[in-house]
């Protein structure tokens, strides 16, 4: 160690980088909305890499991303999205561990899959926790770095590693693969499913979707096939989960994505399986969206399945 | 309840991750009394896997995690509290409601919109201001942003709908109108509920060990201040 605290300076942000961890659960009944990761997989991925534990603060990388400049020697690994990466002038690749030496650079360059990667320091990023967590919550202005994406400029300190770190180079045998241009998803009927006219939610399963430009980490809205909601129903607000298809007025659909409200009135069609949701989370606007319609034991499988693959130990 | 009535809510799966507990869909302070009951039962048993437990208007999410939650047991654990404490519950945790005050000031730069809710209604904007004072306001849930509240029921008679075109910038503290609810944005945002004034009171504030004044089941008094007043308490709160 060189003195100080360790930590990194973000020489160029990227075009939206937050800290994340596993979310701000315990506060939706006060209106606090739960954020954290999009894909949470990736997220426990790269903090599995350095040895952190799952809910350590990751910083989440989005579409374009940043320049990182280490002043203390640590550990790093990246999972999600596949990005060319260049330590100063080496080429090094995701899914390993890196120790990083003082006055080293990581240059995150083209993308080639996936929409975001997570990024993991051994000790995570010491940001203040708010209401128990470091997850950035842009709407309200919440958590992370001063409630907001990463500025050119921002330091950030990396807390004291507890964990095992793994073997410097380990790469895994991680199976999940990560999408390319849009992937297919499947849903377990909403809570309102039975008010909508079957057509329609036949319509919802054989229609390919389109990510909108507007779309985040709010919501993914989605241009392809518009559902009909039930006429003339006004619902009362109530919670809703991750993964929510809601059915707008205007026929619109949006995927309710990790910085959701924490409640809404709109008619629910669908919810994306929780196994599903990494892999939504890994979608860019203009990526295409298809949803499939599955049962519970099949949603249980599948999440039993992914765990399992995220368990594969790492070499 | 008393078992004279048919069942009249019921516990389903909201997708793999969440449980909802549902009453008739009205906006009726029984029925979210047992809302809130039940909420705060549940989150009293601190339920393994269980991530937050959500009242709203007339249902309780449960939210768990779908790897170590058992769907099943806080399925049971939601039935148990909504058909033997539900009623019971509800009727003490009545009793036990607070009662908060809240001073506004009404009108001018601070409540912009109460001259077209006072043509909405057809009166003069001080029978708006008595009529808004006039009630006191159960707190049926909290959402759209920390801290948010929903309350109700505003007399009909000033009931005005949101705006047409919601304002860009609506300033923490701003009490609205929209419709039979009425409620307080705690921070700025943007917003289309009708402002008719606007309290010294910060309802939701990070630096307080309890960020959040209110709570659902909370009962609300809004208490009409002039404009020294407004400055007396926001640099008192300050």
């Amino acid at each position: 160690m060189t003195g100080g605290r360790r930590g990194l300076v973000v020489e160029d942000a990227g075009l939206l980088t937050t800290v994340q961890d596993t979310g701000r659960w315990g506060y939706q009944h006060y209106g606090v909305s739960v954020s954290g990761a999009m894909d949470l997989t990736a997220h426990r991925r790269a903090n599995r890499l350095v040895g952190n534990s799952p809910d350590v603060a990751t910083l989440e990388i989005t579409l374009v991303g940043p320049v990182l400049r280490f002043e203390t020697s640590m550990r790093i690994g990246v999972a999600g999205a596949w990005f060319g990466l260049l330590l100063d002038d080496r080429a090094v690749s995701t899914e390993t561990v890196l120790r990083v030496e003082p006055g080293q650079t990581l240059a995150f360059g083209r993308r080639t899959a996936g929409a975001r990667a997570y990024f993991a320091a051994a000790g995570g990023f010491a940001v203040p926790p708010v209401l128990g967590s470091r997850s950035t919550h842009l709407r309200s202005g919440m958590g992370g770095m001063e409630g907001r994406a990463l500025r050119a400029g921002d330091r950030l300190v990396v807390g004291l590693s507890r964990g095992v770190p793994r073997r410097e180079s380990a790469a895994t045998k991680w199976k999940r693969c990560t999408p390319l241009g849009g992937a297919r998803v499947r849903v377990l009927p909403g809570p309102h499913a039975g008010l909508f006219d079957p057509a329609v939610l036949r319509r919802l399963e054989t229609a390919r979707y389109t990510i909108r430009p507007e779309s985040d980490r709010m919501g993914y809205r989605l241009d392809g096939a518009p559902i009909v909601g039930p006429e003339g129903l006004s619902l009362l607000s109530q919670g809703f989960p991750i993964g929510a298809v809601q059915v707008v007025p205007s026929g619109d659909v949006i995927v309710a994505m990790a910085d959701r409200q924490t409640a809404g009135g709109y008619p629910r069609v669908a919810t994306v399986i929780a196994a599903d949701i990494p892999l939504l989370g890994q979608l860019a606007p203009c990526d295409w969206v298809e949803f499939e319609r599955c049962g519970h034991r099949a949603a249980r499988e599948a999440l039993l399945e992914s765990e399992s693959d995220y368990d594969r130990e790492i070499t | 309840m008393a078992g004279t009535t048919q069942r009249e809510w019921e516990v389903s799966r909201d997708g793999d991750s969440a449980l909802v507990l549902t009453y008739p869909a009205r906006l009726d302070p029984d029925i979210n009394a047992r809302c809130v009951a039940v909420a705060e039962a549940l989150r009293a048993r601190s339920l393994s896997g269980v991530r937050d437990v959500v009242e709203a208007f007339a249902t309780v999410t449960v939210h768990f995690d779908p790897l170590s939650g058992d769907s099943d047991g806080i399925a049971a654990v939601l039935r148990e509290l909504a058909a033997e404490t539900g009623a019971a519950v509800a009727r003490e945790a009545e009793r036990a409601g607070r009662e908060i005050g809240l001073p506004v000031r009404y009108g001018g730069a601070r409540g912009p919109d109460l001259a077209d809710v006072a043509r909405f209604a057809g009166c003069s904007e001080a029978e708006v201001i008595e009529r808004h004072c006039g009630a006191a306001y159960r707190v049926y849930m909290l959402g759209f942003q920390p801290g948010f509240a929903y309350m109700g029921a505003v007399d009909p008679l000033i009931a005005a709908p949101r705006r047409a075109v919601p304002r860009v910038h609506v300033p923490a503290g701003s009490v609205g109108i929209a419709a039979r609810q009425t409620g307080v944005y705690p921070v700025a945002s943007p917003g289309g509920w009708q402002l008719i004034g606007q309290t010294p009171v910060r309802i939701f504030d990070m630096a307080r060990s309890d960020p959040f004044l209110l709570a659902a089941g909370d009962l609300v008094r809004f208490e009409p201040i002039d404009e020294a007043s407004y400055d007396r308490l926001e640099t008192g709160l300050r």
